[in-house]
C-alpha cells in the first residue's frame, strides 16, 4: 500500500466514524484535514468520501449499521461534498460539456454526484441532474444544452430496462452515452448490451475516457429490439406485468409449505411479499437482459443478506420452485429459475 | 465491308436459320478453338473487323474472347458484360451440340445508365433519409448546425460551412472538414464579402444557389487544414429555407483536384438544404419556447431548502406526471422578522400546470404576509379572503410551521388549514401526530384553525407531507394504499437522521411503493433539530 493510499484510508476511517454518527462537524473536519494532509481534491472525493460510501453499502449488507445510519451517512457525505467542492481550486483546462444523470428510478445519487465533481475538477462543464430524473426531463435538458455526452449512473440492476430506454433516447437526440455504476455489471457487460457508447468502471476511468477521446456522435439511433432479439418472446413483458399476481400466488403457496408462515405478523407478511416482489423484478430484468447470471447473482446476494440478519433462507428455494410452477409455460424464465436453484443449492450445501 | 467476298458469312453452317442474319440482336457463331464461323448483320455493325474464318480476338473486345475461352474450357455459361467503343454490351453464350457456341450480344448501355442512375438515386435517398433522422433528432440549434456541416462535408463537399443569421456582424457558424469533427465558432465578418451569402442569410429576395469564383472567396472561408488559398476548386452557396424565416446558409467547398460542382450536385444540395433549414428552424423555435417556459416555471418550482438559523430544513417533491416538473403541491421556507423561520406546505386541488399557477399565487401571497407570520390564524384568514376574491374556483389545504432555535432544541408552532396534521419523530423512534385541525382555504368566507406547539430535541423531526404520500397505491401485491401506518413505521426508523435523509427515506419508500403505477403529486418537508452539538451552524445561527 503506497503512502497516498494509506493516508486516504486513514482519513476515510475518520470520516466513516463521523458519518455513521451523523456528525457533520466532525465529518467536515475529517475531510478538510485530508486536504491539509496533501491529498488532492480528486483523491479526497473518491478515495475518502467515495470509500466511505462504498463501505456504507458493505456494512449495511453485513447488518452492521441500521437503515437510519445508512441514510444519515449518505446525507452527511452529500453535505461534505458541498464543503469540499467549494474549497477546491478551479481547474485551468477548459473541456467539453457533460450532463451527469442517474437512471430514472435510481436513488443512489452519490456516485453520480462524485463523478460530476471529478469531471468539474478536470475542467469539464458539468450539468448535474441528480437522482430520480424522469427520462423526458433529461431529453429536454439535452435539447436545451446540447452537451458532448451524457454520463449515466445506475446502481440497481432492476433499472436496466429503464436505462436502456434512456440510452436509446439520448442517442436519438445525437448525444452519446457513457454508462457506469454497479447496475451495468462489474465488467460493463450490460452497458454494452444496451448499446451505451462507452462504459467506465469508476469516476476516474470515466474522466480519463472522456478526456482521452471525445465520444463520437451516435451514427444512427438503434432500435431497442436490434440488441435484444429475445424480447420478441414477450416473457419479460408478461412477467413484469403480472408481478402482483405472481407474488400473491407464490405467497399463498409458501403458506402451505413453510411452517409458521400462517402466524406471521402484518409486518412480516409485508416484508415477505416485498422480498417476493424483488425476486420477480430481478427475474424480469434477467429476462430483459437475456442473462441468467443477473438473477443468480441477486439470489446469492439475498441469501447472504438474510444470513447476516439471522433470517433463515428457508423460503428462498420453495419460492423459486413455486415461481417456476407459475411460469412453466415460459421457457426462458424456466431456464433462469433452474439455473438459480442449482446455484443456490451449491451455496447451501454443507462445506 | 463487302460480304459477298466471303461465302461463309452468307451461308451459315447447319443449324443456323435464314432469319439469323437479319435478327435484331447481334450474334456471333464461334468454334471451340475461337475461330469465328458466322457473324450476323447486327454483329457486323458492332464489330466491323470481325468476319467468318477470323479468330474471335480480331473483334477487339478482349473481354469477349476471354469469356469464350472460359466457356470452351470450363463450360461457364454465365452472361458477361464489357465495353465496345462507347457502348456497354452484354454477351450470353448458347452451346450447340457440335461444341460451337453462339454468342448473343445485347446493347446494355441504356440499362447500365439507368441502373447507375438508380443506384445513385437510391444512395441519395438513403443519405437524405439518414440526414433527416440525424437532423431531426436534436432540437438544439448548435448541434443541428454541427450535424448539417458534418453531413455536408462527408457527402457533398471537402469542407462545409453552416452559417446562421446573426446580428451586428456576428454570425454563429459551424465549419467542418471532411473526416474531421465540426467546429463551432462565431464569425465576425461582412457577409457581402462572399457573393450570395448576404442574400442567402436574409432569405429575401429568394435566391438560387450560386457558384462562386474561388478567386473571389474571402480568406476566412477556407477552414484550417483545408490547404492554401488556392486550394478551393469550386464553391457553392445555398440558402437554408426555414419555416417562413431564413434559417441560414450553406457554403460548400471542393478542392482544386476534385470534380467541380455540377448542376446535379446543386439540385441535390438544395434538397439537403431544405431539410437542414427545416431542422434548424424547428430547433430555434424550441429554443425560444423552452427558454420562455424555463423563465416562467422557475418561479413555480419548489425551492431548494438548506439550513436556516440553526435549523435543518429539507424538502422533496414529485409531480404526478413525470413529464411535468410542476404540480399542485408546494412548499416554502422563509426567515421572518420575529426571529422565527416559517415553513409551509400545501396542496391545491387539481394537478398539472393550472394547479401550479395557483400554488404560485398562494406562495406569493404568503410571502407578502410574512410580517404577520407571528399570528398563523390571521395569515390564513387573509389568504382565505384573497383566494375567495380571485377568479380561481379551486381550494387549498395548508400547514404552517414556525420554528425557532432555543439552545439545542427547536420550538415549532404548527397550524393546519384543512391539511393532514404533521407528524413528529422523537429521538427514541416514537412517532406522534400533532393535533392541529382547521378548515380548507378558499371555500368558506370564515375559517377556523387551531394550532399546537411542539419542542424538538436534537435529532427530532417534524414532518409536513401531502396526501400523495399516504394515498400512494401500489406495493408488492398491487393496488394497496401506502397509508399512515406505513408512513409512521418508516418515520420510526428516522430518529436522529438529518432532515434531508428523512425526506429521502420517505420519498424512496413511496416511490418504491408506487413503482410505475400512476400517483398523485407527492410533497414532503422536514424540520429537524440538528443532532450534532457544537456544529458550525450553532455558533452562527443568531446572526
Amino acid at each position: 500500500m503506497d503512502d497516498v493510499t494509506e493516508r486516504a484510508a486513514r482519513h476515510a476511517n475518520r470520516l466513516w466514524d463521523a458519518a455513521v454518527d451523523a456528525d457533520e462537524h466532525a465529518a467536515t473536519a475529517a475531510v478538510l484535514e485530508a486536504l491539509r494532509d496533501g491529498l488532492d481534491g480528486e483523491s479526497v472525493l473518491l478515495d475518502v468520501i467515495g470509500a466511505v460510501q462504498r463501505r456504507v453499502g458493505v456494512e449495511w449488507a453485513a447488518n452492521n449499521i441500521t437503515v437510519a445510519q445508512e441514510h444519515a451517512a449518505t446525507a452527511i457525505n452529500e453535505r461534505v461534498i458541498v464543503t469540499v467542492a467549494r474549497d477546491l481550486p478551479r481547474p485551468t483546462e477548459r473541456r467539453g460539456r457533460i450532463t451527469v444523470s442517474c437512471v430514472d428510478g435510481e436513488w443512489h445519487a452519490l456516485p453520480a454526484r462524485l463523478l460530476a465533481e471529478v469531471l468539474m475538477l478536470r475542467g469539464f462543464r458539468v450539468d448535474y441532474l441528480g437522482a430520480q430524473v424522469p427520462t423526458p426531463h433529461l431529453i429536454t435538458h439535452l435539447h436545451r444544452t446540447g452537451p458532448d455526452a451524457v454520463a449515466l449512473s445506475g446502481s440497481l440492476a432492476t433499472r436496466l430496462p429503464s436505462a436502456h430506454a434512456t440510452i436509446t433516447a439520448c442517442q436519438a437526440t445525437g448525444v452519446p452515452v457513457i454508462a457506469g455504476g454497479a447496475a451495468f455489471g462489474p465488467d460493463g457487460r450490460w452497458a454494452r448490451l444496451l448499446g451505451a457508447d462507452a462504459w467506465a468502471p469508476d469516476a476516474r476511468a470515466a474522466a480519463d475516457r472522456l478526456i482521452a477521446d471525445p465520444l463520437p456522435r451516435p451514427q444512427r439511433a438503434h432500435q431497442p429490439r436490434d440488441a435484444l432479439p429475445h424480447l420478441a418472446d414477450q416473457e419479460y413483458t408478461m412477467v413484469n406485468r403480472s408481478s402482483p399476481q405472481l407474488v400473491r400466488a407464490v405467497y399463498a403457496g409458501l403458506e402451505d409449505r413453510v411452517p409458521g408462515m400462517r402466524d406471521y405478523t402484518d409486518l412480516q407478511r409485508q416484508y415477505t411479499a416485498e422480498d417476493l416482489a424483488h425476486i420477480v423484478e430481478f427475474l424480469a430484468t434477467a429476462l430483459y437482459a437475456g442473462d441468467a447470471s443477473l438473477f443468480t447473482t441477486f439470489l446469492t446476494w439475498t441469501a447472504d443478506i438474510l444470513a447476516a440478519r439471522g433470517v433463515p433462507g428457508a423460503t428462498l428455494l420453495p419460492a423459486l420452485e413455486l415461481l417456476a410452477g407459475e411460469l412453466r409455460d415460459f421457457p426462458r424464465a424456466t431456464a433462469v429459475l433452474t439455473e438459480a436453484r442449482d446455484a443456490l443449492a451449491v451455496e447451501n450445501a454443507p462445506a | 465491308m463487302d460480304t459477298d467476298s466471303n461465302p461463309l458469312a452468307t451461308a451459315p453452317p447447319a443449324g443456323i436459320g435464314a432469319g439469323w442474319d437479319g435478327a435484331p440482336q447481334a450474334a456471333v457463331l464461334v468454334a471451340p478453338d475461337g475461330t469465328v464461323l458466322a457473324v450476323n448483320q447486327a454483329a457486323r455493325l458492332l464489330f466491323p473487323a470481325l468476319d467468318a474464318g477470323r479468330p474471335l480476338t480480331a473483334c477487339g473486345a478482349a473481354w469477349l474472347s476471354a469469356a469464350h475461352r472460359t466457356f470452351a474450357t470450363a463450360g461457364a455459361e454465365a452472361p458477361v458484360t464489357g465495353g465496345v467503343g462507347d457502348r456497354i454490351v452484354e454477351a450470353r453464350p448458347v452451346r450447340h451440340p457440335d461444341g460451337h457456341a453462339t454468342w448473343w450480344l445485347q446493347d446494355a448501355t441504356e440499362v447500365h445508365r439507368i441502373r447507375e442512375e438508380l443506384r445513385r438515386e437510391r444512395e441519395r435517398a438513403a443519405f437524405l433519409s439518414d440526414a433527416s433522422n440525424a437532423l431531426l433528432g436534436s432540437l438544439n440549434v448548435p448541434r443541428t448546425m454541427a450535424v448539417a456541416a458534418d453531413l455536408c462535408a462527408g457527402h457533398l463537399a471537402d469542407a462545409a460551412w453552416v452559417v446562421a443569421p446573426g446580428t451586428r456582424g456576428r454570425f454563429p457558424a459551424v465549419a467542418c472538414l471532411r473526416g474531421a469533427r465540426p467546429v463551432s465558432l462565431t464569425l465576425e465578418i461582412d457577409p457581402a464579402e462572399l457573393p450570395g451569402l448576404s442574400e442567402a442569410l436574409q432569405g429575401f429576395p429568394p435566391v438560387p444557389s450560386r457558384w462562386i469564383d474561388p478567386a473571389q472567396t474571402p480568406a476566412w472561408l477556407l477552414p484550417e487544414g483545408f490547404g492554401s488559398n488556392h486550394a478551393a476548386g469550386s464553391v457553392l452557396v445555398t440558402p437554408l429555407p426555414g419555416h417562413g424565416v431564413p434559417a441560414g446558409a450553406l457554403v460548400l467547398l471542393r478542392r482544386e483536384d476534385r470534380q467541380v460542382f455540377t448542376a446535379d450536385d446543386e439540385v441535390f444540395a438544395r434538397l439537403f438544404a431544405a431539410r437542414c433549414g427545416a431542422a434548424m428552424s424547428a430547433a430555434r423555435l424550441f429554443e425560444q419556447q423552452s427558454s420562455i417556459t424555463d423563465v416562467l416555471t422557475e418561479e413555480l418550482l419548489p425551492p431548494v431548502l438548506t439550513h436556516v438559523r440553526g435549523i435543518e430544513f429539507a424538502g422533496g417533491y414529485r409531480p404526478a406526471q413525470d413529464t411535468d416538473r410542476l404540480g399542485g403541491d408546494f412548499y416554502d421556507v422563509h426567515p421572518c422578522e420575529n426571529g422565527e423561520v416559517l415553513a409551509l406546505l400545501g396542496d391545491v386541488c387539481g394537478k398539472g400546470l393550472e394547479a401550479a399557477v395557483l400554488t404560485g399565487k398562494i406562495r406569493n401571497t404568503l410571502q407578502a404576509l410574512l410580517p404577520l407570520a407571528g399570528d398563523h390564524a390571521r395569515v390564513l384568514r387573509l389568504l382565505n379572503s384573497s383566494l375567495l376574491s380571485s377568479h380561481h374556483t379551486r381550494f387549498a389545504t395548508l400547514a404552517l410551521a414556525s420554528a425557532v432555535r432555543e439552545g439545542p432544541d427547536v420550538r415549532v408552532r404548527i397550524t393546519s388549514a384543512g391539511h393532514l396534521p404533521p407528524l413528529v419523530v422523537r429521538a427514541d423512534g416514537r412517532v406522534e401526530e400533532t393535533t392541529c385541525r382547521g378548515s380548507l382555504i378558499g371555500v368558506l368566507p370564515a375559517i377556523e384553525v387551531s394550532g399546537e406547539e411542539v419542542v424538538l430535541a436534537p435529532g427530532e423531526t417534524c414532518l409536513l407531507y401531502t396526501d400523495g404520500v399516504t394515498e400512494a397505491r401500489g406495493g408488492p401485491l398491487g393496488g394497496e394504499m401506502f397509508g399512515e401506518d406505513r408512513l409512521r413505521r418508516a418515520l420510526g426508523e428516522c430518529a436522529g437522521m438529518p432532515a434531508e435523509a428523512v425526506v429521502e427515506r420517505v420519498q424512496m419508500l413511496t416511490a418504491q411503493w408506487v413503482g410505475s403505477a400512476p400517483h398523485d403529486d407527492i410533497a414532503v418537508l422536514a424540520v429537524t433539530a440538528p443532532r450534532a452539538a457544537g456544529g458550525r451552524e450553532e455558533t452562527t445561527w443568531t446572526t
